[in-house]
């Protein structure tokens, strides 16, 4: 069932945009990821989350691939005054999907939403 | 005595007491929620707790109803793992309430957790050296324990089996007291813990309590539910009362004779019996005098113990005296401060060296007695709906 | 900003790390940055992180680290002390047969033996193999027993709603928290930012380094000085010493 629904949505994102069915707008990164980056995250990104923040908290391990800051950063929205929107506003790109999905997420009652550093942070 | 087969069982009637109860406890449990929502949404500093009194009133409730429901099953006990046919009637009502009385703590103790989203991660992620993850399989194993014992008991096949089960019951619900005590019996930190007697402690307690709260469910229902109530039973019952408060009170004496001896806990000692304002007058009022020693007169004295009310009033005055204690034990030992430098004075932002204040606020207190609600509402049903308790408790006369 | 500046000093160390694995035999380090390690490696015991906090050098009234720990890791006053959380307080403690007093800062002791990491049942209270005493805020289910068992007080109950946290230090209503050591700069190779503070704009009161390599340098003056830990007598070897107490 959830692959299915899993699909079902993938397949809607993907092919039926501009369809009646109203869909979420899911916001572009500011920068451009590997080859197959979003295939894998639309499916996976839960489980990856869970492992690598077990590894960061536990064994202090940190490389930019265990790092939210770094999704947080890559994926940041801007909202009218050109800063990163936070998690309160439903353009955040988290919230993109999973107000659209139903499904609560628990990261940003302790993690700040927001890309480190602001409005140092060039979003282009 | 009759034989034990002979005894009938009925639930109770729709009666206006049976709604009224239901109603009384649904209000109560719903407020109970609706405070504990409050708590969770705007975060604990809408309590009385703070970083100084961490637990508060929610946990002198909870505990309470924890250390009865080990107790109220003693009854059962009493009457299939040591004999005693006098007790054998009331032996389904002692299991019913005992889990009643489990949940209606345990849902106190979750629903005041910071985060009782996460009561997954407590069911899924165990730190085996922590006493509260022994709690966990304690409480949820009582509560399978006493149910299979309600199961033998009820099931006319399965009777034969029913002091075995028993015998596991008491043993299990044993271990569960000495559980809860250790809670405390095992902190080193602070001054007034620290001590293995809260084990024996907690485990009198859980008789004392136990059995007061059982003798005003029972006397409750049978005046409700019109059904006769024999002077033999509740004197019985009364006598083993007096005999578990003095278990107690012997206990409370080892506890703080224990401390005063020691040189080094003479500070908390003096704070605990002394100077410490609410807590020692909840402890000499509260705890020694309304929950023992009037108690231990009304049940002993020849001339008071005649009159079925002042057994009634000797049992809710050791709940009373065991909401005491137990505010005397959770409030007062984090009240008191802890010790960095000993022999030094403290002082700091953070209240060091300061004795704290604790006020209980209303969405705690609604919270704790949301929880004695639940428990209420369990048995009601239960008693509705399975035939708990004997049509008559009227016993042979002679 | 100190995010990118901790994001470039990583970018920086991880550069100097690499160009050691180079140029030396593996395991060889010439400078004293033992526990330097790559983002990619797990902590291990051969490091123990400790403090040494002499409390001659420790000014009365001075709380330039209490100063710097809220602002590195976000912690606000809702002007409601009681239950406003501290990682790090300076106390004063007073002889009152002398009347001798002395000033010094308590955070987390980072104990060996951590009480906290004893009684916590679901495990987020825990010890890296560095030696850092830890909440996993992911597991806390804020029961607060971890607060009853630590004989400091160096834990806090968060009593309401955050926001605007630092990238590094993620707090949240309903969870437990303490001092961390700044792990969050450790695990880049700096120093916490109480210590930095104090050696910066204080009298140096403080000291941070590996207690397991006897070279280092509070290695060195542990095994010179005479230094205490705080409730020695609970036998739970905290991390975070203290000199002339």
């Amino acid at each position: 069932m959830i692959v299915l629904a899993a699909a079902a949505v993938f397949l809607t994102f993907q092919t039926f945009a501009a369809s009646r069915t109203p869909l979420p707008f899911i916001p572009k990164a500011v920068q451009k990821a590997e080859e197959g980056h979003a295939k894998v995250m639309r499916r996976n990104h839960m489980n990856l989350m869970f492992h690598k923040r077990d590894q960061t908290v536990r064994k202090g391990i940190r490389t930019d691939l265990n790092s939210l800051k770094g999704c947080v950063a890559c994926h940041a929205v801007p909202g009218p005054d050109k800063q990163p929107v936070s998690f309160e506003s439903p353009q955040h790109f988290c919230r993109a999907c999973h107000d659209y999905a139903a499904v609560r997420i628990d990261c940003f009652s302790c993690h700040t939403s927001k890309p480190p550093g602001g409005e140092d942070l060039a979003v282009k | 005595m009759a034989a034990g087969s002979k005894i009938t069982y009925q639930e109770i009637n729709a009666s206006p007491g049976f709604y009224l109860g239901l109603g009384i406890a649904g209000l109560v449990a719903l407020t109970g929620l609706a405070a504990a929502y409050f708590m969770e949404s705007n975060g604990h500093h809408v309590t009385g707790m703070n970083n100084q009194i961490v637990w508060g009133a929610p946990h002198v409730f909870a505990i309470f109803l924890i250390v009865a429901a080990s107790g109220a099953l003693n009854v059962a006990s009493i009457g299939s793992v040591f004999g005693r046919t006098a007790y054998k009637p009331l032996a389904r009502l002692s299991g019913l309430l005992a889990i009643a009385l489990l949940v209606g703590g345990l849902a106190v103790l979750v629903l005041d957790l910071g985060r009782p989203d996460r009561l997954i991660v407590a069911m899924t992620k165990y730190n085996f050296k922590s006493i509260f993850a022994w709690n966990i399989f304690l409480y949820s194993g009582f509560i399978a324990v006493a149910g299979v014992y309600l199961w033998m008991m009820l099931e006319r096949r399965m009777n034969k089996y029913s002091g075995a089960v028993g015998l596991v019951a008491f043993v299990w619900r044993l271990c569960l007291t000495t559980g809860t005590g250790l809670i405390f019996g095992f902190l080193v930190a602070r001054q007034a813990y620290d001590a293995a007697v809260f084990a024996p402690l907690f485990i009198a307690l859980s008789f004392a309590l136990g059995l007061a709260v059982f003798l005003l469910v029972l006397a409750a229902t049978c005046a409700l539910d019109n059904r006769p109530l024999g002077d033999d039973i509740v004197r019985k019952l009364g006598r083993l009362l007096g005999v578990f408060v003095a278990a107690l009170l012997y206990f409370v004496a080892v506890q703080h004779l224990t401390n005063i001896y020691a040189t080094e806990h003479h500070g908390v000692e003096r704070f605990i019996l002394l100077e410490g304002g609410v807590i020692t007058a909840l402890f000499w009022i509260g705890q020694i005098i309304l929950g023992g020693l009037l108690p231990l007169v009304l049940l002993f004295h020849p001339a008071l113990n005649k009159a079925r009310s002042n057994l009634y009033l000797a049992a809710a005055l050791v709940v009373l005296g065991g909401l005491a204690q137990l505010y005397v034990i959770i409030i007062g030992g984090q009240a008191f401060p802890l010790v960095l430098f000993p022999g030094m004075e403290e002082k700091s932002s953070f209240f060091d060296g300061v004795v704290s204040t604790y006020s209980p606020s209303f969405p705690e207190i609604a919270l704790g007695l949301g929880g004695i609600a639940i428990a209420g509402l369990i048995v009601i049903v239960g008693l509705k709906v399975l035939r708990f308790l004997p049509a008559s408790l009227q016993g042979e006369r002679r | 900003m100190s995010d990118n500046d901790n994001i470039a000093r990583r970018k920086i160390l991880g550069g100097i790390a690499g160009m050691a694995g180079v140029s030396l035999a593996s395991g060889v380090t010439l400078f004293s940055f033992a526990g330097a390690k790559e983002p990619g490696d797990a902590v291990t015991s051969k490091v123990r992180w400790g403090m040494l906090i002499d409390a001659g050098k420790c000014a009365d009234g001075c709380d330039a680290c209490v100063t710097a720990c809220f602002k590195e890791n976000g912690i606000g006053s809702t002007g409601r002390p009681e239950s406003d959380p501290q990682w790090i307080r300076k106390v004063e403690v007073r002889d009152p047969k002398s009347g001798a007093t002395k000033s010094l800062p308590v955070m987390c002791q980072h104990c060996a033996e951590p009480p906290c990491v004893d009684v916590c049942p679901t495990g987020a209270s825990f010890k890296r193999e560095d030696g850092i005493v830890l909440v996993d805020k992911h597991t806390c289910i804020g029961c607060r027993y971890c607060i009853m068992a630590c004989p400091y007080k160096a834990r806090s109950f968060v009593h309401e709603e955050i926001t605007d946290q630092k990238t590094h230090a993620p707090r949240g209503k309903g969870t437990v928290e303490g001092c961390t050591l700044c792990v969050h700069r450790i695990d880049a190779g700096g120093t916490p930012a109480c210590v930095e503070a104090c050696n910066d704009t204080s009298g140096g009161a403080m000291l941070f380094g590996n207690l397991n390599d006897p070279m280092s340098e509070i290695s060195k003056r542990v095994a010179k000085y005479n230094t205490r830990q705080i409730r020695a007598d609970l036998r739970l070897d905290p991390g975070i010493r203290y000199r002339g107490l």
